[in-house]
């Protein structure tokens, strides 16, 4: 038993290098640092915390602490079953806390996955060329007055594809965009995208076709009216039977229905593709005038190579459309990214809003718990001069205390994961647009918050009841 | 006046020779503040203690009986003063030490029983075991030996609101004996006892004095005294007197 000190020293230590590498692992999560280094810093973390729990046990007494364990955890099961109204009024608090954590995670992670949903029908390989950035841009008047964009830029660039099969670019699919009303006999749908393109659109899209197919080269090529449309206009039009082959009319003009797109889903009024209809390029020319249509380049590339791809892109557009050394690119080569980091905003200013409600409401439940650990201890005086007596050391005492206000704490965090369960699956099921994610993280985040906020909450009045002078105690009445 | 009729008494009375020094107390005093005012409690005491002594502390209150026995009890250390328990140095020892020897060398019985509500005979026999870091097989034997021992085979099951007083002490009693201590310290066991009860219990006393436990008995009683073989009587701090009972 010699040489115990070293245990002493050891817990402490690992337990601040544990705090300090999980706030470094939250902050670099948080942040999008290096995720070698997040995982580094979260590993280190769980490991530190491991190592801090394996000596403070050496330090307790490994043969001591497992028996006191099981005597303190019946204490506490007792105590909650014996005072079943105050435990539960108490653990309200934290199930308050541990509700609002929860559905804040849950909140993140379902505009995540929703974002990750609508984004993920256009692949993540894809760069758009246009006109405009896709970002929000002050200096509007820069980019009014630049050429547009025409869509024969895109037979340029497959045809530089073909000149370097083994470069970055793999495809180049010129699309136009207009908002439209959509009628079938009495049925009618208004403010439909109409999306003009070539035939080779869906080597590039992430989305299957629900039946039929989608035009082919010739029909694109002859300017055919024939379209494919999505799932919602699919349902709409055709509400008890199959759209193929079936004519629908758009601006007077009759198109015949090749194929539907498979259900994608949508999120927030971002782009799905089950609210479209797709045309052949020439087609769409008749009825919408092509130059005002948000003519854009859709080009996949190799995303290992990505900043060659857009060089590649860079240099074509800019021999296509006669740039000399010394101008600037008159035109745009846009991708996914920047409307991920348009979401983020947005998804950090929840989580601030979330970590202050949550805070707020942790706090408040963990002044109960305190409270309550308190009264206990003051109830329980002469008990505790009892169990001194008898040869509770200062820790033990401590350690059921401690373990009484974990217990209501766990307690009120199964109540609040419960409850934050049942409503999100309640929100899952009265929107269903609105995808909930609820995960096994948010579950152990939950349990771990519990555990903390029990251990902060009833540390100070545990500790007051290790100190007391059991003289003192046995006296209490 | 002891009846009679007791049938403690029938059997013969033994006393066995004293054994090895267990407690040695030199010049303890021991102060208390009371606000402004300091309180004397203990005023330089010494007495020592041997393994096989059934030992009886006397005096009215005030007179440091108290101070005495928390302080052989080492729930409290004295203010100055050399207290050594089986040779070692209580005087200066942390709390955690001083539990450490509560737990392995001083049985208490007190004069409320101090057991756990909530728990049965059996599990606040077993306590101190906890303590001590014995598995749940071994704590479970000698917490039902103990019990045995003290007459409680049939009533481990039961909590403490469902046996008599005479039945709790004795539960009590059973946790004070169970680690095998050097000392069993009893303080007023009777005085929460009809006569005929306290009776019982001073005669489970003797049996185990018979057995082998050393035992210090607090009291202001005389009749509970008497059944001890040394009284040492307190005054004011200091001892009076400490003599043997004769017969």
């Amino acid at each position: 038993m010699r040489g115990r000190w070293i245990f002493g020293v050891l817990w402490p230590v690992g337990l601040i290098v544990a705090a300090l590498a999980s706030g470094g692992w939250l902050v670099g999560w948080l942040a999008k640092a290096d995720p070698w280094l997040v995982s580094l810093l979260g590993w280190t973390g769980l490991g530190a915390f491991a190592g801090a729990l394996l000596f403070g046990i050496l330090d307790y007494g490994w043969g001591v602490f497992w028996p006191e364990l099981g005597e303190s955890l019946a204490i506490s099961a007792a105590q909650v079953r014996a005072n079943k109204m105050r435990s539960s009024l108490t653990a309200l608090g934290v199930i308050i806390g541990i509700v609002a954590v929860t559905l804040m995670g849950t909140a993140i992670l379902g505009i995540d996955a929703g974002v990750e949903q609508s984004l993920a029908g256009f692949g993540d390989d894809v760069l758009y060329v246009s006109k405009w950035p896709w970002r929000n841009v002050q200096d509007w008047w820069n980019f009014r007055n630049r050429r547009d964009i025409k869509v024969d830029y895109a037979d340029a660039v497959n045809a530089m594809i073909a000149e370097r099969p083994e470069g970055p670019l793999t495809v180049a699919v010129p699309s136009v965009n207009w908002s439209a009303t959509v009628l079938r006999g009495e049925y009618r749908v208004s403010n439909v995208s109409i999306l003009g393109t070539g035939s080779e659109l869906p080597r590039l899209v992430k989305s299957d076709m629900k039946e039929g197919r989608f035009f082919t080269e010739v029909e694109a090529r002859g300017a055919r009216n024939a379209v494919v449309i999505g799932f919602d206009i699919a349902d709409a039009l055709f509400p008890n039977e199959s759209p193929l082959d079936k004519t629908i009319r758009i601006r007077n003009q009759q198109y015949t229905v090749v194929g539907v797109a498979a259900r994608q889903g949508s999120f927030l009024g971002m782009f799905s593709w089950d609210s479209v209809v797709i045309m052949p390029i020439d087609s769409f020319a008749r009825s919408f005038p092509i130059r005002w249509a948000d003519p854009m380049i859709r080009v996949q590339v190799d995303l290992a190579r990505l900043d060659e791809a857009k060089e590649e892109i860079r240099s074509t557009m800019r021999r296509v459309r006669g740039l000399g050394p010394e101008q600037k690119d008159d035109f745009e080569i846009n991708s996914q990214q920047v409307i991920r980091d348009q979401i983020d905003p947005i998804k950090a200013n929840i989580a601030i809003g979330g970590f202050f409600i949550t805070g707020l409401a942790l706090f408040v439940g963990a002044i109960g718990i305190m409270n309550i650990t308190y009264v206990s201890v003051k109830e329980r005086t002469k008990e505790i001069g009892t169990r001194k007596a008898l040869g509770a050391r200062r820790r033990t005492i401590l350690l059921q205390f401690l373990i009484e206000a974990v217990s209501i704490c766990v307690l009120g965090g199964v109540g609040g994961l419960t409850l934050a369960w049942a409503l999100s699956a309640g929100v899952g099921a009265l929107f269903p647009s609105f995808p909930v994610v609820f995960s096994a993280a948010l579950v152990v985040l939950g349990l771990t918050i519990s555990v903390v906020t029990g251990v902060l909450s009833g540390f100070m009045p545990a500790l007051q009841a290790s100190k007391l002078d059991p003289v003192v105690a046995l006296r209490y009445e | 006046m002891i009846p009679p009729s007791a049938p403690a008494h029938a059997g013969p009375r033994v006393t066995r020779p004293p054994g090895a020094l267990v407690i040695e107390i030199e010049g303890v005093t021991k102060l208390y503040k009371m606000g402004a005012e300091t309180i004397h409690a203990l005023r330089g005491v010494t007495l020592k203690i041997h393994r096989n002594e059934y030992l009886a502390i006397m005096g009215p209150s005030g007179s440091g009986k108290s101070t005495l026995m928390n302080m052989l009890g080492c729930l409290d250390t004295p203010t100055d003063g050399r207290y050594e328990f089986n040779r070692k140095n209580v005087a200066t020892m942390v709390d955690d030490e001083l539990a450490d020897i509560r737990n392995r060398e001083i049985g208490f019985v007190f004069q409320t029983f101090n057991l756990l509500p909530r728990s049965d005979a059996l599990h606040n026999v077993e306590l101190p075991l906890i303590y001590a870091g014995l598995g749940k097989s071994g704590r479970m034997e000698k917490a039902r030996r103990a019990l045995v021992n003290v007459g409680l085979g049939e009533r481990m099951g039961h909590k403490p609101n469902e046996l008599s007083g005479g039945q709790r002490q004795r539960v009590a009693i059973a946790r004070a004996l169970v680690n095998d201590p050097s000392i069993i310290l009893a303080d007023e066991p009777t005085g929460n006892l009809d006569s005929k009860t306290g009776e019982e219990i001073m005669a489970l006393f003797e049996q185990l004095y018979a057995q082998g436990n050393t035992i210090i008995v607090v009291t202001h009683e005389e009749d509970i005294a008497r059944h001890a073989r040394r009284i040492v009587r307190l005054r004011d701090g200091l001892i009076e007197s400490d003599r043997a009972v004769v017969d």
